[in-house]
């Protein structure tokens, strides 16, 4: 709850410092299409989130949200095949590659990072290769289909911003998950092997089955954020379509309060980080002349959050321990 | 006499709730062979790691050859010549005999590292232990027998005039061990002090000079040569009256709940284990340290699956191949290592209550808040936990509190068989004997329990009957009339040691 709030104070201080810096911010194009980024990053921040509650990795997603993102559109176009096969496509191959992850982790024991550092060479290779490195895209096309991710949905009595489509996924799958990881049962087997596997392992719980689990809705959630995104921009770039989006992904999960050593994790907060990543990136456009510093910008905004998120903590355990000293 | 090559006196050192050592001496001289014994918990190891510099006594003094010394790193002991031979050894299985020799201390030639000085000079310090290898051989592809001679030579290679050896054939092959008391008698004639702890009494008779007995932190005596018998051994390490400290009241018992029939761990497959637990009843396991007690344990409730035998629970046959199995099949186990296995730190108190009974009763998956919030509220109740409140995280409760969370876990499953493994480990006097209530309370419901423990007196105290194992072999079993420390010790060190009455 504590950081929560903590980190949806931030992404006030820089939605206010932003609109007193650029007036073009609280334009309704812009705030449209913030959201419209924030949705669709929200999606595949919440697959990484539960990845991370487990205490580990997945840095294939970037890659994943390629290969679906350029998959999909070279199946409809180039290789015709109907809408329905190539979504079914779509989720069979993202949610394929989440269980391959998950069985080389559980079952062969190999670390989280290099099985998915491999995957994210892997996947974006193949959508190279199939596409012969050439863009895809719908052309003018498809327009039914685009309007899951382009459409708008007018609020009653408000001009100029309506709320885009994405958001209907984004709040789908953010309450499917939150009910996932706090009402069910499997929820909190995510949470305890998170926090203490042997433990976890000792009072029962099949901590390899869970495991697999979560990368499974990792990888699922990045092929559905890679079909919203190649929807919404229409076209794709096997070169860099999706690329470090794995780690927007994980800098939101982290900022939303997910530690990366497991156990710890809301749905809200990472859905406030992704916003707060997506407001940066805003606020370098929008104000500084160049983007080239973005990544500098990125980096050092989420290094000073888990620096404060650090010394908050260090601070609250020295003040129990004072207290219980005085006791 | 002569001065001792190394000499300790009123050595104290406490750790957080227990006391290691009350005041300990001991002292060596240059070309002998001193064997320190005491049961497990006695204070032995803490010992050596003073006298080797991994740890600083809390008050006492150290002298070597009569200058009083101070020992705050391992390097210190060293450069005085004092060497420790871990139990576990410490070599870089990727690195070559040479190298692990010289390891931290390379002979150097234009700022490299001169190979064939490394190599000549191993070469000598391997043969002085009888290892005639090549000492570019990798230390992984060694026996562990032969990779304790190259730690050997390797304290040798840096002058120690004393070696403090710790239970160094624990691991080792009977051919290794003679080929080890031989290097030792080696050392002996050629004036170094060789200070050895061992479980092992039949090994201390052969090689001791003088025996020191340590028990419960304290000096309980000493031997000489002439002195050195199996039951004055024993008689220093148990020395004192026991207690009445543990009333178990023994019940009938009823039905056999664990059968155990051939069971073969996969530490130690070549023994069979045969047992049987009636309802009722509660039966110890002693042993010593590595007797395979705790795999015995892992091995019934399918955390490292058994490698063959046939376990039964209520008559059932189950071969229980992960937790999940054994505890569908009304096994539960409260493990040895209470913060890593037993409870989740960072979780609350009513999440650990719970975790075990999720299953059962969240109907299609779903968790009830009122479910959970009253089960925790009832075991807390139940088992006299003491938390601020159910939300409180495990981290801060006590030892106790925190066994009694792991034991509420599984009694809310009110299963057949309750599998524990040094449950009083590291906990309060008190909360030891709340639980040793709730284990009388268990039984006296039916519950069939099979606890391991290293202390004695709980073991004699309250088992109904007690299995001995050594070196994964059920050597003995003792009913409770037939329950005395002296029984156990005999089955627990050396199961060929010749009975008091024979020295």
């Amino acid at each position: 709850m504590r950081k929560i709030l903590g980190i949806s104070a931030l992404l006030l201080v820089v939605c206010v410092l932003t609109a007193f810096a650029s007036s073009s911010f609280l334009s309704g194009y812009n705030l449209e299409n913030l959201f419209r980024r924030t949705a669709l990053f929200g999606i595949i921040s919440i697959g990484v989130a539960f990845v991370i509650v487990t205490g580990g990795i997945d840095l294939s997603i970037g890659s994943v949200v390629c290969l679906v993102g350029c998959g999909v559109p070279w199946l409809l176009t180039t290789q015709g095949w109907p809408v329905s096969a190539a979504l079914v496509a779509a989720a069979v191959v993202s949610a394929g590659i989440g269980l391959f992850h998950g069985l080389l982790i559980t079952r062969l024991g190999l670390p989280p990072f290099v099985v998915t550092l491999c995957g994210l060479l892997l996947y974006r290779g193949v959508a190279r290769g199939f596409t012969q490195d050439q863009t895809v895209g719908f052309g003018s096309g498809y327009k039914g289909l685009r309007i899951l991710s382009t459409g708008e949905i007018p609020i009653p009595f408000v001009s100029g911003f309506s709320i885009p489509a994405p958001w209907i996924f984004l709040i789908g799958v953010a309450v499917l998950a939150a009910v996932f990881l706090n009402r069910t049962i499997y929820g909190r087997y995510l949470l305890a092997l998170g926090c203490n596997e042997q433990a976890a392992r000792y009072s029962g719980i099949n901590t390899g089955r869970m495991t697999v689990l979560a990368y499974v809705i990792s990888s699922s959630l990045a092929g559905l954020g890679g079909l919203l995104f190649v929807l919404d921009v229409n076209s794709a770039q096997p070169v860099d379509f999706g690329n470090f989006y794995e780690l927007y992904a994980i800098a939101a999960a982290v900022l939303g309060g997910c530690s990366l050593r497991g156990g710890e994790g809301t749905i809200v907060g990472v859905i406030v980080g992704a916003a707060l990543m997506q407001v940066l990136r805003n606020m370098i456009t929008l104000v500084t002349t160049h983007n080239n510093i973005e990544f500098a910008i990125i980096g050092a905004v989420i290094l000073a959050g888990v620096i404060v998120d650090e010394l908050v903590r260090r601070y609250a355990a020295r003040r129990r321990a004072a207290r219980e000293a005085l006791e | 006499m002569t001065v001792p090559l190394l000499q300790a006196t009123g050595l104290t050192k406490a750790y957080p709730g227990v006391r290691a050592l009350k005041g300990v001496g001991v002292s060596v001289h240059g070309g002998e062979v001193l064997a320190v014994i005491g049961e497990n918990g006695a204070g032995k190891s803490t010992l050596m790691k003073i006298l080797a510099g991994v740890q600083q006594p809390d008050s006492g003094s150290i002298q070597v050859q009569g200058v009083p010394v101070e020992l705050p790193t391992v390097q210190a002991a060293q450069r005085l010549g004092i060497a420790l031979i871990h139990q576990e050894l410490n070599l870089a299985d990727n690195l070559d005999l040479a190298d692990n020799i010289f390891l931290g201390r390379e002979r150097l030639r234009h700022g490299l590292i001169d190979e064939r000085r490394h190599h000549a000079e191993a070469r000598i310090h391997l043969a002085s232990v009888g290892l005639e290898l090549d000492p570019a051989t990798p230390v992984g592809t060694l026996s562990l027998g032969q990779q304790q001679l190259v730690e050997i030579a390797k304290a040798l290679s840096v002058d120690a005039r004393v070696l403090i050896f710790d239970e160094p054939t624990s691991s080792l092959s009977s051919g290794e061990a003679i080929h080890l008391f031989r290097v030792i008698r080696d050392l002996r004639a050629r004036g170094v002090a060789v200070v050895y702890i061992s479980h092992r009494l039949g090994e201390v008779k052969e090689l001791a000079d003088r025996v020191l007995v340590l028990r419960d932190g304290e000096n309980a005596g000493e031997l000489a040569h002439a002195e050195i018998h199996h039951a004055a051994m024993v008689r220093l390490m148990v020395g004192r009256d026991l207690s009445q400290f543990y009333a178990h009241q023994p019940l009938t018992p009823g039905p056999v709940l664990l059968e155990v029939d051939g069971l073969r761990t996969a530490a130690h497959p070549r023994h069979p284990l045969r047992f049987r637990v009636h309802a009722g009843e509660i039966v110890g396991v002693a042993g010593l340290v590595g007797a395979g007690r705790t795999e015995m344990l892992e091995a019934l409730f399918g955390v490292t699956p058994a490698v063959g035998g046939v376990v039964r629970v209520a008559g059932r046959e189950v071969r229980p191949a992960s937790p999940q199995e054994a505890i569908g099949a009304g096994l539960a186990l409260v493990p040895e290592d209470r913060k890593r296995q037993g409870v989740i730190l960072e979780m609350a108190v009513r999440e650990n209550l719970s975790l075990a009974a999720l299953r059962r009763d969240s109907p299609r998956g779903f968790l009830s808040r009122l479910w959970e919030d009253a089960l925790a509220s009832d075991t807390i109740r139940d088992l006299r936990v003491r938390t601020p409140s159910a939300q409180q995280s495990v981290r801060f409760l006590s030892g106790g509190n925190q066994q009694k969370v792991v034991l509420g876990k599984w009694l809310t499953l009110k299963p057949k068989v309750l599998l524990l493994d040094e449950p009083t480990r590291g906990i309060d006097i008190g909360a030891k004997h709340e639980i040793y209530r709730l284990m009388e309370e268990l039984s006296r419901q039916g519950v069939a329990i099979l606890f391991v423990s290293s202390e004695l007196e709980e073991i004699l105290g309250l088992s109904d009957r007690v299995l001995v194992l050594h070196e994964g072999r059920i050597t003995g079993e003792l009913p409770r009339g037939a329950l005395s420390e002296e029984a156990v010790l005999h089955l627990a060190t050396d199961t060929l040691a010749p009975s008091p009455s024979v020295s």
